[in-house]
């Protein structure tokens, strides 16, 4: 490796992560345009031309916060939790191939990677959680974790089909296995477990209990403020994004689609579908019970993502 | 020192060091932090082995599964109490001094490893070829078929060993 | 400045350097600076200006009662547990996927009879109740 080609890494790097990180922010926009009009109200007008300027505003008020920390908090736990977060939400973003050949880094374990880093990240919000030192905060936790130990099972079971389909874990090969067609058709079953799977992994609605406003004031956030709360939410859309880009990249064909547009294009056009779909879940459905979703996790989706490996090895075999 | 050898170095010391301040924490949910590094560390030395797989597994299992594990134990200990009862047992002297020997016992033999072991024929480039995944898929479901299919049946008696133990407890 | 790593046609152990990962311990320690970096930047813009009051847990306006982490369900220990057994479960279908094509019929039968010892565990566990909630 020469000093060019690692210099070549480190732009490459900086470059994506930075414009990801200005898109984080409008995607929060986004999401309140996109709830204000199911909801019949307009989401933010007044910063700039309808709103646009939001999040900039929003940023800006968050810098300019006061920091509160809890005295009984467990200060060092207490500091570092959000960055975790951040750390495991953003690096996630290295495996996802934008488009034919472009990813920060292309792991032959991309699929592995991907589980291995959200599996930290679910640490931040228990360990956020348990630092405050606050019953909500404490219920927020334990209920992430009940989460975790819940679904992750069944998202990486559920990724095990596409693993079979395309012989390799490694992202960009996933999707030029999907020439000749793409996996939603021969993985449906394993596509319907990895959405709802991502749903309780990214802590969005139905499954947003480790935050649910409406019981838990703010949940593992609860007595959070200023910059560490918004690096909680920074974490859980980088999420978002990764998760959607994951679903695209293993079941709808990735950067792939006619040719009138580049590859980059059709991956953002289908990503940005998919986080809509997270909104519009948000606006639709109220929130699971903590032993529904577990039951749902263990008795349901487990089974059938198991079933779904069967089916596969049986048609692959035929 | 070659970069390996620098690498090596830093993940000797530090996991070394790590894993002292896993075991000498007051607060166990520090540790728990502290394990996360070192498990984090861990997996990067098997990277530098070229495995992968393992440094993948490292992080899915040992960090995502087994810690969460622990912090739920944690949650069930009294911290307050935890804090203010004795660290150690009263044995740690003769634990102390089984390390200490064991320390001098690998630096005896240290010495004497002159000839390293031939290399077989998956070598570095062999596995990259195909891929760490491809390369222990095919070797562990023919040839190490029946430590595999032994492991299903060691699973087996840890999920039935979990709710006997649990059911025990709570009657 | 030209830093250059020669391969030989066999690399031996303990002198390999996984270049691919480069790229993942930059965004890993770019991202942590970015994290810090929030934090600490807004050091020297926002107020701070605690009193014990404000400093106390929220609990609805109310001082706070009791301990804030209470011990919970025995259940969710053994769910725990149970993750662990199945999250090394799924660990050893990845390999498996991956070759899968290579392996064939043979592959897919041993597989099952992996997948079946376990669900024996997974009916057992079911038929103890701990996967109920009451």
């Amino acid at each position: 490796m020469s000093l060019s080609e690692i210099l070549w890494v480190l732009i490459k790097t900086v470059l994506v992560v930075s414009v990801f990180l200005l898109h984080v922010m409008y995607v929060q926009y986004f999401e309140r345009k996109v709830i204000g009009h199911m909801q019949g109200r307009m989401g933010p007008m007044r910063v700039g031309w309808h709103g646009l300027l939001q999040p900039i505003a929003d940023s800006i008020k968050l810098f300019f916060k006061e920091d509160i920390i809890p005295s009984s908090a467990d200060k060092p736990i207490f500091y570092i939790a959000p960055i975790i977060g951040v750390v495991a939400g953003v690096s996630t973003l290295a495996v996802i191939p934008l488009w034919s050949g472009f990813s920060i880094a292309d792991l032959n374990v991309g699929i592995l990677y991907i589980l291995a880093l959200s599996a930290l990240a679910s640490f931040s919000v228990i360990l956020g959680g348990w630092a405050s030192n606050s019953k909500y905060s404490f219920l927020g936790g334990l209920r992430s974790s009940a989460q975790v130990i819940s679904y992750e099972i069944a998202m990486g079971l559920s990724l095990v089909g596409v693993m079979m389909m395309s012989g390799s874990a490694n992202l960009s090969d996933i999707v030029n296995a999907q020439k000749g067609g793409w996996f939603i058709v021969p993985q449906f079953i394993a596509f319907v477990v990895f959405m709802i799977a991502v749903f309780a992994e990214t802590n969005r609605v139905p499954f947003d209990l480790p935050e649910a406003e409406t019981e838990l004031v703010s949940g593992f956030a609860t007595e959070y403020s200023g910059m560490r709360w918004a690096l909680f939410f920074m974490a859980e859309y980088a999420g978002m994004f990764v998760m959607s880009g994951l679903a695209v990249v293993c079941f709808f064909g990735g950067w792939s689609g006619p040719a009138f547009l580049p590859g980059v294009v059709w991956f953002l056009l289908k990503v940005y579908s998919f986080i809509f779909l997270f909104f519009w879940v948000r606006a639709t459905l109220p929130r699971y019970r903590y032993d529904q979703l577990m039951g749902l996790g263990w008795k349901l989706f487990i089974p059938l993502a198991l079933a779904n490996i069967i089916l596969t090895g049986l048609i692959k075999l035929l | 020192m070659t970069l390996p050898q620098l690498f090596f170095t830093y993940f000797a010391i530090s996991m070394t060091i790590l894993s002292v301040l896993v075991v000498t924490r007051r607060n166990p949910v520090h540790s728990v932090l502290w394990m996360l590094v070192l498990f984090i560390h861990i997996a990067a030395l098997y990277l530098f082995l070229n495995a992968e797989f393992l440094a993948a597994v490292q992080i899915i299992v040992y960090a995502g599964a087994r810690l969460v594990l622990f912090v739920f134990v944690i949650m069930l200990l009294n911290l307050k109490k935890e804090k203010t009862e004795k660290k150690y047992q009263d044995q740690w002297p003769v634990g102390a001094g089984i390390s200490l020997l064991m320390i001098i016992f690998f630096v005896l033999i240290m010495g004497k490893i002159t000839e390293l072991p031939a290399l077989g024929k998956y070598s570095i480039e062999a596995i990259q070829s195909e891929g760490s995944l491809m390369t222990i898929g095919k070797v562990l479901y023919t040839e190490y078929i029946l430590p595999f299919e032994i492991a299903s049946v060691i699973l087996l008696v840890a999920i039935i060993g979990a709710v006997v133990l649990a059911k025990k407890r709570i009657e | 400045m030209h830093v250059v790593f020669v391969y030989k046609t066999t690399t031996m152990p303990g002198t390999y350097i996984p270049s691919d990962y480069l790229s993942v311990a930059v965004i890993i320690i770019f991202a942590a600076l970015i994290g810090l970096g929030a934090i600490a930047a807004g050091l020297l813009v926002r107020p701070r200006r605690p009193y014990a009051r404000k400093l106390m847990p929220y609990e609805s306006g109310n001082p706070p009662v009791g301990e804030p982490r209470y011990r919970f369900s025995v259940k969710f220990y053994i769910v725990a547990m149970l993750f662990v057994v199945f999250d090394v479960e799924a660990v050893f279908l990845y390999p498996w996927a991956v070759a899968y094509d290579k392996l064939g019929i043979f592959g897919f039968v041993e597989m099952m009879l992996f997948i079946f010892i376990l669900l024996i565990g997974y009916i057992y566990v079911w038929k103890k109740g701990a996967f109920n909630w009451e």
